[in-house]
């Protein structure tokens, strides 16, 4: 705990790249992962909730997953500012959003097409 | 107080390029790699979303999807992307032997995870449900094999890795290498997640 305190109030930077997670921030992301697993594999096998609800708790345990794992995993926070990488992220989701909803979005409304 | 300036020295002797770190550019580039591997996926899942109904008179996803064998795959592969990143906390102690063990471990997991997907597929085409059978399953093979074939070659890779750790130890080149692999590996983990979700979870419910 002291040494953490001496990375962030001393030479900034070096250490907080060098530090990269403790093991609690990776047992934390594990335990949450697990969990937020274990939720949707429960409701979709049990029948628990009917279909929107459902797609609706899957797709958001699936996103929660991913921030957990960005932030308990991948450190996304530890990087030094400008942090070129979110904004790289930001963009691959912008892509995947309209990449992934425009061809839903095409294929429902022209079922005639194929 | 004293204990961690001691380490804090020891750790900057050997790593002491302050904002300039050579890693840190390369950990950039893999980031923007992997984000680029994040819109190929991208499309291999519009895909298979906007296909997965065209079953050409073949068997469905409910059908065809064994939810057992799907669960043991998700749960190794979430274990392997842990262990990966007990690797990472083992090379930042510095410690060789712990962090080349965790490795195997990863690569161990891996290996059943990719065991398991190959008994899969191989039951799904004794089944009848091969490639060419439907548009659903084609895109389903592309879909779910890119994401194996990627585990395939982080696998590959996390080999070779071990073997440069062995030979040459924890220097600056081979913690660039570990911290990259380890993102590599945390990100397939995200991707079948998401495969998880949408492919078997949608498919089955």
């Amino acid at each position: 705990m002291a040494q953490h305190k001496t990375a962030e109030t001393g030479s900034h930077g070096h250490d907080s790249h060098e530090g990269h997670g403790s093991l609690k921030s990776y047992v934390t992301g594990f335990v949450l992962s697990i969990v937020l697993t274990i939720i949707p594999l429960v409701i979709v096998l049990n029948d628990l909730l009917n279909r929107t609800a459902t797609f609706v708790v899957i797709f958001v345990a699936a996103v929660l997953q991913l921030v957990v794992q960005l932030f308990f995993f991948m450190h996304i926070r530890e990087t030094e500012k400008p942090r070129w990488n979110v904004m790289g992220l930001v963009l691959g989701i912008i892509i995947l959003i309209t990449v992934v909803g425009g061809s839903i979005w095409i294929m429902e409304y022209n079922k005639i097409g194929y | 107080m004293a204990q961690s300036v001691a380490h804090k020295g020891k750790h900057s002797a050997d790593h002491d390029h302050g904002h300039h770190d050579p890693n840190e550019l390369k950990i950039l580039g893999f980031w923007f790699f992997l984000i680029s591997d994040v819109i190929l996926f991208s499309v291999l899942f519009a895909t298979y979303i906007v296909l997965r109904q065209n079953t050409a008179g073949g068997p469905t996803a409910e059908e065809l999807f064994e939810m057992p064998g799907v669960i043991a795959e998700t749960f190794i592969l979430l274990t392997s992307s842990f262990t990966s990143g007990l690797a990472v906390l083992a090379m930042n102690r510095n410690q060789k032997k712990q962090l080349i063990g965790w490795l195997i471990v990863t690569a161990l997991l891996g290996a059943a995870f990719i065991g398991l997907e190959v008994s899969e597929f191989v039951n799904m085409v004794n089944e009848g449900a091969t490639f060419t059978t439907s548009a659903f399953l084609s895109a389903f093979f592309t879909l779910v094999g890119t994401h194996g074939l990627h585990v395939s070659l982080g696998l590959a890779w996390m080999i070779g890795l071990m073997i440069q750790l062995g030979k040459r130890g924890i220097t600056e080149t081979t913690k660039g290498k570990v911290t990259v692999i380890s993102l590599y590996w945390h990100f397939l983990d995200v991707i079948w997640i998401f495969l998880l979700t949408i492919v078997y979870l949608m498919g089955v419910m």
